[in-house]
């Protein structure tokens, strides 16, 4: 405990060290292109002592100091040149620092893609610190697979102006519309001190359709989706290998979640079954996972979602009755079950009434 | 006076001021109804009955954006008076009254659905006001969910487009020879709230939300709701009745641009 304390303590001053000022950082980049090579973060630790209140604490700030380098991320190389971490299935906490979605990157004989960039600055650090014992490639691209916090609160560890942030066309509109709101929801639950860290990930290169950037003998395709988990869903596919990030178009093991529409989910899905893809890196769950099987548990419950909602709505049942039964019969399949399925069902059950 | 206990004295003073502070705000924050009686209710008596007013809604808010609520509320059996008006506040909204509802004098709505939105840990309270100008309330505590739900605005294209398209559904009598009829009617509005920002401009969405909806069957009200931003988008409502003998439903809604919407709809026959 005491420990952690310190480590986050110790983090937070790294990081006021090294971030860069917001406006700089927010420059303009037009378009994908390899940079020069980055220089690695510096990693003194530099304590405010002015604000120290014992002698105590000041041999503490240094032990941590010594002990506190940021920590590279598990991370796994599931295809050559292709790193993902898989995140905790569970809720964000300040305990796992949102460290829950599935994130990674993509090396190129160029450059480097990051897609996503976790639930923190503090997991994001430890991300870039991965990156850097990884390759010496230059990160030329960040991209974000849609607005959910877990995938994009890291995003002010990569703030350059030589780092092109990409995301679907609709993606600055829906971070603009609910960032203050994910602030205030997630200032309980990841605390103070990471809350006060981040700052909101903006798009500098939009994706309306499809794009492929080029890492340098290597080709990624991104496509942007309709309205499907959210307004605002990327994949990545790495062409070389056949890996795709699906961000959370795809869970596995945890409960899907809907912030979109439940019917053009399942549309989605019919066509990126179609994709030539080996195997995908989830939003949620095992990384690696063989495709199209890997989609097919999602593609059941959601079908069981509107199988069960359609029910209850031709037996006139009210939304409040629905929440109660629907989809029950899925909850032994997934984790996280009671997180999410009411909420699910309410969501499906507001859009699938209009039919 | 020495320097040091001045010094003292002013941390005491300092420590005293902090915790008054925070005393103040845990107490805003935590109730504000009292205030609401006062503001909404010039401090009308209330009471507490739930035979007379009762209220559902969930502990949890599943979808901080749509939380269904559900209201029953009539007058003791035998009493001639009628439920003339139900108020529902959602007190932590920065909004709290998110609908008054009017009732005919015949209409017999006892119950009545909703979905509202939820900003945070919140009490909502219901008043009904009889005929006679008593009030009754109800409250229910609703915990706003975390994670990822956020407001509605899940395709604002998609929603700009079909503002003001209704839908009525009328339901089958639940226990064959009761009087009551239940019926729902849906309205596509995206409700915007004036908190969301315009991501081009950086400035404030004007608030946009349908303030006036009434459902007549034939002449007679059946109701009217005033409403504000606190109603989710797409405004939803289900509730129960006693059929006059009309033979249609007419539905006028204004929103605060001023435009009106109109439905029509045959009253279907109740069945045998
Ligand atoms: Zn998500």
């Amino acid at each position: 405990m005491i420990f952690n304390a310190l480590r986050e303590k110790q983090r937070k001053s790294y990081i006021h060290m090294t971030n860069r000022p917001i406006d700089s950082a927010y420059q303009k980049v037009d378009g994908p292109r390899a940079v020069q090579q980055q220089k690695p973060l510096p990693r003194r630790c530099i304590a405010g002592l002015g604000n120290l209140a014992s002698l105590a604490l000041m041999a503490a700030m240094a032990l941590s100091c010594s002990l506190a380098e940021a920590a590279p991320l598990t991370i796994t190389e599931i295809a050559p040149g292709v790193f993902a971490h898989q995140g905790q299935v569970e809720p964000m906490t300040l305990g796992n620092r949102g460290n829950i979605a599935n994130i990674g990157f993509i090396v190129g004989d160029k450059s480097v893609a990051v897609v996503d960039t976790g639930g923190s600055v503090a997991e994001a650090q430890d991300l870039l610190e991965t990156i850097r014992s990884t390759t010496d490639k230059p990160i030329s691209h960040v991209i974000l697979t849609h607005m959910h916090p877990d995938h994009i609160f890291g995003s002010a560890a990569f703030l350059r102006p030589d780092v092109a942030f990409v995301g679907h066309a609709r993606l600055n509109a829906a971070i603009e519309a609910r960032y203050s709101y994910y602030l205030e929801a997630n200032r309980p639950i990841l605390g103070e001190k990471l809350v006060r860290e981040l700052s909101q990930a903006h798009v500098t290169l939009p994706v309306a359709d499809r794009l492929d950037i080029d890492l340098g003998g290597r080709i990624i395709s991104l496509r942007a989706w309709p309205l499907a988990h959210t307004d605002n869903d990327l994949t990545v596919l790495d062409q070389k290998t056949g890996v795709m990030f699906t961000g959370d178009l795809v869970f596995t093991t945890h409960t899907p979640s809907i912030d979109g529409s439940i019917r053009g989910w399942l549309k989605v899905l019919d066509e990126m079954a179609r994709m030539p893809v080996s195997k995908i890196v989830p939003g949620h769950g095992a990384i690696g996972a063989p495709w199209p099987a890997a989609m097919q548990a999602e593609q059941r419950y959601l079908n069981v979602l509107v199988d069960d909602i359609k029910a209850a709505l031709a037996a006139n049942k009210t939304l409040a009755e629905t929440v109660e039964t629907a989809g029950r019969s899925e909850a032994g399949n997934w984790l996280l079950f009671d997180d999410y399925n009411k909420r699910n069902v309410t969501t499906a059950f507001a859009e699938l009434e209009w039919e | 006076m020495t320097q040091a206990i001045r010094l003292t004295m002013a941390a005491v003073l300092l420590a005293l001021t902090t915790q008054l502070a925070i005393a103040e705000t845990t107490t805003a924050k935590d109730d504000a109804w009292p205030g609401l009686v006062t503001d909404v209710f010039q401090d009308r008596k209330m009471t507490a009955d739930p035979a007379i007013i009762s209220l559902e809604a969930p502990y949890r808010a599943e979808d901080a954006a749509i939380v269904p609520i559900a209201i029953n509320a009539a007058p003791p059996p035998g009493d001639s008076r009628y439920v003339a008006r139900i108020t529902v506040l959602v007190d932590n909204n920065p909004s709290p009254v998110a609908a008054t509802f009017e009732f005919g004098p015949k209409a017999g709505v006892s119950h009545l659905e909703t979905r509202v939105r939820v900003n945070q840990y919140t009490n909502i309270h219901a008043v009904a006001e009889l005929s006679d100008g008593t009030l009754y309330v109800a409250e229910k505590f609703v915990k706003a969910s975390g994670g990822c739900s956020a407001p509605a605005l899940k395709d604002a294209a998609e929603a700009a487009a079909n503002v003001g398209v209704m839908k009525l559904k009328q339901f089958p009598p639940k226990d064959g020879g009761s009087t009551l009829r239940e019926a729902q009617l849906m309205v596509r509005h995206p409700q915007n709230s004036g908190m969301q920002m315009d991501q081009m401009s950086h400035t404030y969405i004007p608030p946009w939300f349908i303030d006036e909806l009434a459902i007549h069957q034939g002449d007679d009200l059946l109701l009217k709701v005033t409403g504000g931003i606190s109603l989710s988008e797409d405004p939803n409502l289900r509730f129960t009745y006693i059929p006059n003998g009309a033979t249609t439903f007419n539905v006028t809604a204004t929103d605060t641009e001023q435009k009106t919407y109109k439905g029509s709809w045959p009253v279907q026959p109740s069945g045998s």
